[in-house]
């Protein structure tokens, strides 16, 4: 899916990065833990839908070469996050959908789940992770 | 964990404590100057990983420290030094979701107990000293494999 696409589905306004409505976005993960994102998601190009606004969100899809930021609830990042992600080459988009409104719309278009990492305590564990 | 390969690269990030404006920026910069040195690209992401969570340890457990960048022909090292109160047992912050934050710090997004787990998942090899009210010293390393795409030691 494209990030334009994403961005039309979600009625999201773009903050930074209107001219990558190009980019693919290969799969989506959701959270507000920042932890989470760092520690499970293992491909590039993925989407993050959260609910965090702080300049840190930014940069954990900088150093995780994600392909952009979703902002839920109608939450929005002060400016300064948005002129970081602006020459970082991170686009940031807003929706005043909920991240559960905003993940059922996206992945009733196919939008798949980024594959997540196993933590060390499930490999003793039988089954699979959610995906 | 001797190896003959030359040093082709050494830099020092000082991170400041508490300064949430600018945590993050060694990281990225980190990444930014594997790049440059030609670094495989799998190799660059699990090293901005491992800094990330370490540089986010200092500036938010710390008062601050310095993040020492090696790079070899063979491998990445990040070595992360900090003034801070110490880890009282080590083993213990190993553990994935074993935490200390306080609540400002889950607030950010941060302190679920997965930094130091994670920091191991993506190196080769995590050494922690640490001595209570001195500080801790972390060595990764992530070996630079040419051939391979796939993630860290924690994959399905």
């Amino acid at each position: 899916m494209k990030l334009g696409e994403v961005r039309e589905v979600l009625g999201a306004r773009v903050l930074t990065g209107e001219d990558l409505a190009d980019r693919e976005v290969k799969a989506a993960f959701a959270a507000d833990l920042l932890s989470d994102v760092l520690a499970m998601v293992r491909e590039e190009g993925v989407l993050l839908i959260t609910g965090t606004v702080t300049t840190q969100v930014v940069r954990v899809a900088e150093v995780m070469n994600l392909a952009g930021v979703v902002f839920v609830r109608g939450k929005l990042p002060a400016k300064p996050v948005v002129d970081y992600a602006a020459a970082a080459g991170i686009p940031l988009l807003a929706t005043p959908h909920t991240m559960y409104e905003a993940c059922g719309l996206l992945y009733n278009r196919g939008l798949p789940p980024a594959k997540r990492k196993l933590l060390p305590y499930e490999h003793d564990q039988s089954g699979s992770p959610a995906s | 964990m001797i190896s003959p390969a030359p040093l082709r690269h050494r830099e020092i990030f000082p991170v400041v404590g508490l300064d949430l404006e600018r945590a993050g920026l060694v990281s990225t910069e980190v990444q930014r100057v594997l790049r440059r040195l030609g670094v495989e690209p799998e190799a660059v992401r699990r090293a901005g990983i491992v800094c990330f969570e370490g540089e986010m340890n200092m500036v938010l457990y710390t008062p601050g420290g310095r993040i020492i960048l090696l790079v070899y022909d063979d491998r990445v090292e990040l070595i992360f030094s900090d003034r801070g109160a110490g880890i009282p047992d080590v083993e213990l912050a190993r553990q994935p979701g074993y935490s200390t934050a306080p609540d400002w710090a889950r607030e950010l997004g941060f302190g679920s107990g997965m930094g130091i787990p994670n920091m191991e998942a993506n190196s080769d090899h995590l050494e922690i000293r640490s001595r209570l009210g001195e500080g801790t010293v972390i060595r990764a390393v992530i070996l630079r494999r040419k051939d391979e795409t796939r993630s860290g030691s924690t994959h399905s």
